[in-house]
């Protein structure tokens, strides 16, 4: 390359590179809120959080809430379940997880989890499937005692919302 | 494009016509040289441009009196049903006539198929095609959504669920798609925005559908190349205009059986109770023109093989003007190929139907094997068969079988063979 030509090639490229970058940059600013605008809005995000009583509710019983439009299980397990729950060999879990980090220390009878199956987002029913948990009839997902998946085509676990004990009677939920 | 250039009689026209030349634009359409030959497979362009107006003119209609809120919708149809002057006729007209446009829509692209429509140099033609095809899925899918039953609500949450299935971004594409945590009143009211933009999206690409049909004309069933305009051609008008009329009224006596004496039979009697996010109904079912697809969905054990699949169901359709390898079009002339195109819609019916069931039992293995034979069809089958296959001999021009004595192929083949 010689000496001149070196000389218009650059100036040029330069005139281009620069207004080809903040054309991208404007045109960017421009599109960014037109995307945003459709993800949730301060009204959803304002829904974050919701009280429930849970002094009805006796032992091997549930209850089904809504939380952020979701169903949300609350299940207090009896003893027994809580041990089949825990004597599960994490070897046989397709999305290994100890029961015991699936609820609060001291509070193992409360089973508290998004009632939404990690497939495509039904509610599973419950006390239904080959585990005596819960069995999602759009496309056959079972979950155990603990909320796990066992079989089907589900990827995880059941989702632990975050949560939290306010006194013996009410958890908070978000 | 005009073969003869076009000059208007009157001198307003000539005027008008040399400023925006739509005479020019009519006088092509009406004289545009096409096949003599055209049986009634090929009516159902015809037949789709019919449909899309129809559900353009009736969803217009129906905007005016369907509320777009989660707590109203529901009530809104029901009011549309009850209330609204002929709200009744209109709803099912549109609710059945999309049904009655992807049935139309699946005859048009066998058919493609099946004479080899979508080879050179039509393969844009076949594109576009399938992109309307994919816009009308997305506007059926919405439209579905609209009226807030049980199956709107759940049929929308198990699909915008699908794209929680890509890695790393899954859950923020979801969440973003709904607006919301969940299904909920943002997505209804996007959807119904979207659902209302997406008809005028499908009848730009039609245009360019037609445009694209223009530049080489139309196939016919032999699937031969023919000059234009010769005698093997007839003016569109009025030739093939009367019988595309004909078959068009051969179809709205089935539209209209649907739309008066079975109104529901296409739809799910679950979507007649309101949503309610708490509880999923029973057997959840998509319409049953995605059935396949939902069923090749099922048939895979893992979330994200499953969905990439079922899309990829689709897209391999875009490449299959070059994954036939044979030179021939018509599958007339293609005994083997000819075969496995029946083997194909015995599948796909298959899938459709196995797609309705639940999915455990002989329905999943029946799933798994019609899955894995459709991949085969297109992999497979179809680019060896194109090399392998003896086509049998193709006539020279569409008049030769007739003027050979007959329009009978096999007997335009025996005088081939004497030559």
């Amino acid at each position: 390359m010689d000496k001149s030509e070196k000389k218009t090639t650059t100036r040029r490229d330069f005139l281009f590179t620069t207004s080809y970058t903040v054309g991208a940059v404007g045109l960017g600013a421009v599109i960014w809120p037109l995307i945003d605008q459709m993800n949730p809005d301060k009204a959803q995000k304002a829904l974050a959080t919701t009280e429930v009583d849970i002094s009805q509710i006796e032992p091997g019983k549930s209850i089904t809430v809504l939380w952020r439009g979701k169903p949300v299980f609350l299940k207090r397990r009896t003893q027994e379940e809580i041990l089949e729950a825990r004597s599960v060999s994490l070897t046989d879990l397709p999305h290994p997880e100890k029961d015991e980090e699936r609820v609060k220390s001291g509070k193992d009878e409360w089973l508290v989890m998004l009632g939404v199956c990690t497939h495509l987002g039904c509610v599973p029913l419950s006390n239904k499937g080959d585990y005596k948990g819960w069995f999602c009839p759009c496309h056959g997902s079972h979950y155990d005692l603990s909320g796990r998946i066992r079989k089907g085509p589900a990827p995880k676990n059941m989702e632990i919302p975050k949560y939290e004990f306010v006194d013996a009677n009410t958890i908070k939920i978000g | 494009m005009s073969e003869k250039e076009y000059v208007p009689k009157s001198k307003a026209g000539k005027w008008f016509n040399d400023r925006l030349p739509l005479l020019s634009l009519a006088s092509h359409l009406t004289d545009y040289p096409t096949p003599k030959n055209l049986n009634y497979w090929w009516t159902f362009g015809g037949i789709l441009t019919f449909c899309l107006l129809t559900q353009i003119i009736t969803g217009i209609v129906l905007a005016m009196h369907y509320v777009a809120h989660a707590d109203l919708a529901f009530a809104s149809v029901e009011h549309i049903m009850r209330d609204v002057n002929y709200g009744w006729l209109i709803r099912y007209i549109h609710s059945n006539g999309a049904s009655m446009f992807f049935l139309a829509v699946y005859i048009h692209i066998f058919r493609s198929l099946f004479y080899g429509s979508y080879k050179s140099p039509r393969e844009i033609i076949w594109i576009i095609g399938l992109m309307i095809y994919l816009l009308m899925m997305a506007a059926a899918f919405m439209g579905y959504v609209l009226p807030w039953g049980q199956m709107s609500f759940w049929g929308a949450t198990v699909i915008t669920n699908l794209f929680s299935a890509i890695p790393l971004v899954g859950d923020s594409i979801t969440t973003w798609l709904w607006g919301a945590y969940s299904v909920d009143n943002p997505t209804l009211t996007r959807f119904f925005s979207l659902h209302y933009l997406i008809p005028f999206l499908i009848l730009g690409l039609v245009v360019l559908h037609i445009w694209a049909l223009h530049i080489p004309g139309n196939n016919n069933p032999v699937g031969i190349d023919i000059k234009k305009p010769s005698k093997d051609t007839v003016p569109f008008h009025p030739y093939i205009t009367i019988k595309d009329a004909f078959a068009l009224l051969l179809f709205s006596i089935i539209f209209a059986g649907f739309v008066f004496f079975a109104p529901n039979v296409l739809g799910h009697s679950d979507n007649y109770i309101q949503a309610n996010p708490m509880v999923t109904p029973a057997h959840i079912v998509p319409e049953w023109y995605l059935l396949p697809f939902y069923a090749i969905l099922r048939s895979v054990p893992d979330k994200l093989g499953g969905v990439i699949l079922m899309f990829g169901a689709i897209f391999i359709l875009f490449v299959l003007p070059w994954l036939d390898t044979s030179k021939v079009r018509s599958s007339v002339y293609r005994p083997i190929y000819r075969q496995f195109f029946w083997i194909l819609i015995v599948d796909v019916l298959v899938l459709g139907y196995v797609g309705a069931m639940p999915a455990e039992g002989i329905y999943l293995v029946l799933a798994r094997v019609g899955t894995v034979y459709y991949f085969l069809h297109f992999i497979v089958i179809l680019p060896v068969v194109g090399y392998f296959e003896k086509t049998e001999p193709v006539p020279l021009s569409i008049s030769e079988p007739v003027l050979s004595g007959s329009a009978d192929y096999s007997m335009a083949k025996k005088d081939n063979e004497k030559i």
